[in-house]
């Protein structure tokens, strides 16, 4: 346990064996986001074990790992050249792997400023359902060589193959961060998210819960001081990102009966207030909604907005995952074929019939 | 249709039964098909490759787009999508026994949403028009190729478009939310959202990049950015482009994010100079541009932090743009070196390779070396910030055999990105002209997978044949060297 290994054969193997067998395998991490995803009946494709860093130059901006690497680990690699991950992926526990992150594709507080996970993603290696073990995309920024099958992965939820290895793009942790909170109704809230947005701010925060607006600003000591004077506030001092992003607030942890929606939507969209009590992130553009209201509710709301909604956590009888169009579905699953010609990666795991 | 997994045959060509398709669709005005009409669209940027196809339709709705890829589907006949036609791969070059598609006419824009920060275009519209018609708000789309006066946005997302911008700000995938495209039979496909993210795969990724090889873009939803409060240019000079070089590594791990980061070489600096008179500095070995953004109490802090770092490498001088004027100058040089370089020399071939930063000082050396070997003087501007190397060969195609000298030394230096485990194609894509090195980066099994992602899209192989990806049978051809992981197997043997 806890060593750096390169298990790439024998993961390779049981590829192999379960696609002779056809029979339907599940890659894993750290198996902290197993509740992101249908339920299925696979064995289990262990990545644990395949773990440790391959490359990190902190002049390069990037970072090289195995899938089972803990993101803990290369979190602290990060901050100690004073760097970070720019999409600050949710863990959901202390397991939490840089495969299971990217293979599940979610992205914390500054995603509207600095990118999601698939924008920061450069490479990729994969085994395919057929064992074979690929590489695409590198270790630069700009590659336009071949397909971008590495950003395809990302948010997959392994049902196109086994993430083995990531190299991501990561940045420069800011000078000064610090976050400011006002009073403001959330239509107010939303009103301020879009004049903010559309102003040269060092912005890397703006969330909305309760009737408190939450603003983080990071960059040069000089331009978060100025920014701070120009927006005004109190100073917080509570990690309130990190509970956001890890979901510990309280607005997470209520009534677990109660499903979480996650609803995306273009950033103005006016405040969903008829579905259920909601916290604001992303500028606007991430709603998390608590509510009971059946699926197709939910769904048709998000959808009149430009939008889509996943049932994050709770009990949800229309699917976890907002439906595709046919035309859709049917490009997905001769992408899935094209990866997985037997379909044995996670069948079911997104969509019942990919 | 073969069966090889990645190879594809028509059936013979009724040329005149696909005209008379093709003129139902957009009328006689809108097609061309005589030799003299056909001639422009032999080439794009990459005039070393010229081909007529059998027509030229350019169609004004997405319902005609619709129809043609449907009559095209139906009779079999490949497709060539063309934007502004300034793609510097021949990622554009027809296909002679095809349809070359253009999309000049989809030039307007369609929405500005101020309150989302986005807008809504056609695939013809210029890169730089977008930037234009948001001024006035105070907004700009962000991605800038040096092309970006007369390439259009529907290329820029086929060739994932970057700019000198991009270490900051990102590539054309980084600024898209949405695009709407025709498939090879005709259905029409949103991929994307308005909002940030959409459910299921990232086709959105797939299709930047895919130079015309799985749809046709037809529409083209870009995010907008503020602009910044202020930017600064800060001009350094160095006696050894090796200093240069480490000056961009300092600057980086002192945790500074420059907007804009570019190198040229001394023959890169002479040309830009006597071309456009942007103030450089024509005796200094390597110039750094350092474009520092942000509110104006961020940028004086930096700009300072970014001088103080220049000089302890070693920098003969620094200079700061002391207005909007003198910025724009120092740009205007370095965005104008292709052209600047076309006057000293006949002709140029430019090549795309990316490499890790800390690798630039050997590779410019190794450049150097091939140059003197193969007698073709080479030029360097280098997007520095991001490792995207702009190699431009001078040659003169009218003297017999340098065109393939200088493919050959071409070939040569993307090879030698690869082997320090780089790419060779950072933005321009491997359209005809790469084809042959992608055998050098992908070993087979990545390239039939390629392959089968294509025929997800396209099954009988009809948009842009012969593009982008290789059939293994070409790379056997070719000698099938794949570099594993920056290591050439036998790095001794000499190779062609």
């Amino acid at each position: 346990m806890g060593e750096d290994r390169d298990i790439g054969e024998a993961l390779c193997a049981q590829v192999i064996e379960a696609a002779q067998q056809r029979k339907p395998l599940r890659p894993r991490g750290g198996d902290t986001k197993d509740f992101y995803g249908e339920a299925i009946n696979a064995e289990t494709l262990d990545l644990a074990p395949h773990r440790g860093i391959v490359q990190y130059q902190p002049t390069e901006l990037v970072i090289t790992a195995r899938a089972g690497t803990p993101l803990r680990l290369i979190e602290a690699a990060l901050i100690e050249h004073r760097q970070m991950l720019p999409f600050e992926p949710p863990h959901f526990g202390e397991h939490a792997t840089l495969g299971g992150a990217i293979a599940c594709g979610l992205s914390g507080p500054r995603r509207p400023w600095q990118g999601g996970a698939r924008d920061l993603v450069l490479g990729t290696r994969m085994i395919n359902g057929r064992g074979e073990h690929l590489r695409f995309g590198g270790e630069v920024m700009k590659n336009v060589a071949g397909y971008d099958v590495s950003r395809l992965l990302t948010g997959s939820l392994g049902t196109l193959g086994a993430i083995t290895e990531v190299s991501l793009k990561v940045l420069p942790a800011p000078e000064q961060e610090l976050t400011l909170v006002q009073q403001a109704e959330p239509m107010t809230a939303l009103q301020r998210f879009r004049n903010w947005r559309a102003q040269p701010l060092p912005l890397s925060g703006l969330a909305c819960l309760d009737d408190r607006l939450y603003i983080r600003l990071s960059g040069t000591e000089a331009g978060v001081a100025s920014a701070r004077e120009r927006l005004g506030g109190e100073l917080l001092d509570a990690p309130f990102w990190d509970d956001l992003r890890e979901q510990r607030l309280a607005f997470f942890q209520a009534d677990p009966e109660v499903p979480l929606w996650r609803i995306s939507v273009p950033p103005a969209t006016p405040l969903l207030e008829d579905v259920g009590e909601t916290l604001v992130d992303w500028a606007g553009a991430l709603r998390w909604v608590r509510s009971d209201a059946p699926g197709q509710t939910v769904r048709e709301l998000a959808e009149r907005h430009g939008g889509h909604a996943t049932c994050f956590r709770g009990d949800c009888a229309a699917g976890r995952f907002h439906p595709l169009p046919e035309t859709q579905l049917t490009l997905h699953r001769r992408i899935k074929q094209a990866l997985d010609p037997h379909g044995i990666f996670s069948p079911g795991r997104m969509y019942r019939s990919l | 249709m073969s069966a090889t997994p990645d190879h594809y045959e028509f059936p013979p060509l009724d040329r005149e039964a696909l005209l008379r398709g093709l003129r139902a669709i957009v009328g006689e005005q809108n097609l061309l098909h005589s030799e003299e009409a056909l001639r422009p669209y032999e080439c794009d940027g990459l005039s070393a490759y010229r081909r007529l196809p059998q027509a030229v339709v350019l169609p004004a709705t997405v319902a005609q787009v619709q129809e043609i890829m449907s009559l095209c589907h139906a009779r079999q006949v490949p497709v060539v999508a063309r934007g502004a036609g300034t793609g510097l791969s021949g990622g554009a070059l027809p296909y002679g026994d095809g349809v070359l598609l253009s999309l000049a006419r989809f030039n307007r824009i369609l929405q500005i949403d101020r309150d989302n920060l986005t807008a809504r275009v056609q695939p013809g519209v210029r890169n730089l028009a977008i930037s234009e018609a948001v001024a006035d708000l105070d907004l700009y789309y962000a991605p800038d190729p040096s092309s970006q006066i007369a390439c259009s946005i529907g290329g820029n997302v086929a060739e994932n478009a970057g700019g000198l911008h991009c270490l900051k700000y990102g590539l054309t995938v980084h600024n898209v939310l949405e695009v709407q495209v025709v498939t090879v039979d005709g259905e029409l496909l949103r991929i994307g959202a308005s909002s940030f993210d959409a459910p299921g795969y990232d086709l959105l990724a797939v299709m930047h990049g895919s130079e015309g090889m799985l749809g046709i873009v037809v529409e083209v939803l870009v995010k907008l950015l503020p602009r910044p409060e202020q930017a600064r240019v800060l001009l350094a000079a160095f006696d050894e482009v090796v200093q240069a070089a480490d000056a961009v590594g300092e600057i980086i791990a002192a945790g500074i994010l420059p907007a804009g980061l570019e190198m040229m070489d001394n023959p890169a600096i002479r040309a830009a100079e006597d071309f456009v008179q942007a103030g450089y500095p024509v005796e200094a070995q390597a110039i750094l541009l350092c474009e520092l953004d942000g509110t104006e109490a961020e940028v004086t802090a930096l700009a300072d932090q970014v001088e103080a770092i220049l000089e302890d490498c070693a920098a003969t001088e620094v200079r700061s743009a002391r207005d909007e004027d003198e910025r724009a100058r120092f740009w205007l040089g370095r965005k104008s070196a292709f052209p600047a370089v076309g006057r000293i020399s006949p002709d140029y071939y430019c090549m795309d390779g990316t490499i890790p930063r800390s690798q630039l000082a050997h590779v410019l050396t190794r450049i150097q070396a091939l140059s003197d070997e193969y007698g073709l003087r080479v030029v360097n501007v280098f997007h520095a910030g991001d490792g995207n190397l702009h190699p431009l060969i001078l040659y003169d195609a009218s003297q017999p055999g340098e065109l393939e000298r200088t493919e050959e030394l071409g070939g040569k230096v993307l090879e030698l990105c690869v082997q320090v485990g780089g790419t060779i194609t950072g933005e321009h894509g491997v359209g005809m002209e790469k084809i042959d090195q992608m055998c050098v980066q992908f070993a087979a099994p990545e390239l039939l997978q390629f392959h089968a992602l294509k025929r997800a899209f396209d099954a009988h192989g009809l948009l842009n044949p012969g593009k982008a990806v290789p059939t293994l049978h070409r790379c056997a051809e070719f000698g099938a060297m794949h570099v594993h992981h920056g290591e050439l197997a036998h790095p001794d043997i000499p190779r062609f």
